[in-house]
């Protein structure tokens, strides 16, 4: 099937109906392995089984960021091609990229409580990371401000790309300002850093969490596109009563 | 297995993991129900797509 037939939500909805089964069969299994190996994986030899944190902690830190980066090309799909499921994806994607960054907000903090002594300080990780969030809550909230979904479209898209400017902040934030939080382990140039006994957990977990996030997206997605039909649907209804 | 002297905070960290996940999980299922609802409901009232009338009733 060409990549444009999905741009049709009745396609959409047929084929995403298809795969769902399959994506969170693939997530449990995913999520079973990882607990597993987070299970057996040995204690850090300075931190020793707070490290454990790592496992959930990290996934839902790049998923923060990645989730923003598809919501900035679903709203370059939104402004520049004007494809009929770009915001849809987008409006889809930004609560559970919410509910993520706070999930890496909260670890973070029970992490940094054991091992800095500290919840939270106002360093330019957690900082950046905090106005991700804090973003996460701005795009949901212009969602509910304007009523007519392709206005809200293009005014969250706007939002959306002015916000993607903090995703390279988040990432060298380590590098360019003193910090209490540890520099990049994983994606760095050189390779990561990690033994193998902890870095395929967290591997492990990390594709479990990125499952997860395209079984949910998908589900949000399917329910968008029923919303849009109900509404839709509540304007000719109106429309009839109104004798128009 | 052994948490060492920090259990509270790594029990800690996976219990709000756990609620989470489960909230956005209760969210796409509560939604989808919600949503199916209105749309079967809206279709018992003869309101539909017309893409999706009969051909008898698009006539």
């Amino acid at each position: 099937m060409p990549l444009i037939d999905l741009a049709n939500p009745s396609r959409f909805l047929a084929l995403s109906g298809r795969l769902l089964p399959w994506l969170s069969a693939a997530t449990l299994i995913a999520f079973a392995i990882g607990i597993v190996q987070v299970i057996g994986a040995p204690d850090d030899y300075q931190q020793g089984a707070t490290a454990k944190i790592m496992y959930i902690h990290v996934p839902s830190a790049w998923l923060s960021m990645f989730i923003w980066g598809t919501m900035s090309i679903a709203a370059l799909g939104t402004l520049v091609w004007r494809h009929p499921l770009a915001d849809v994806a987008a409006k889809a994607a930004a609560p559970i990229g919410a509910a993520l960054t706070l999930q890496c907000l909260v670890t973070g903090s029970l992490w940094g409580r054991p091992m800095w002594g500290t919840y939270w300080v106002w360093d330019g990780r957690l900082t950046s990371v905090l106005v991700l969030f804090l973003m996460y809550l701005g795009v949901l909230a212009l969602w509910r401000t304007i009523e007519e979904p392709a206005r809200a479209a293009r005014a969250v898209a706007v939002l959306t790309l002015v916000g993607a400017i903090n995703l390279p902040i988040i990432k060298f934030s380590v590098d360019w300002w003193s910090t209490l939080h540890q520099p990049s382990a994983v994606l760095r140039l050189g390779g990561p850093t990690i033994h193998p006994s902890i870095f395929v957990p967290l591997v492990v977990m990390a594709l479990a969490f990125f499952l997860l996030f395209l079984t949910l997206h998908l589900a949000a997605m399917r329910n968008e596109i029923m919303r849009r039909r109900v509404r839709t649907l509540m304007l000719m209804q109106a429309d009839a009563a109104a004798g128009r | 297995m052994d948490l060492g002297p920090h259990a509270a905070f790594i029990v800690g960290a996976y219990a709000v993991a756990l609620l989470i996940v489960a909230a956005l999980i209760g969210w796409v299922l509560i939604d989808n129900r919600r949503q199916r609802q209105i749309l079967s409901d809206l279709e018992a009232k003869g309101i539909t797509r017309r893409s999706e009338r009969s051909p008898e009733r698009q006539s």
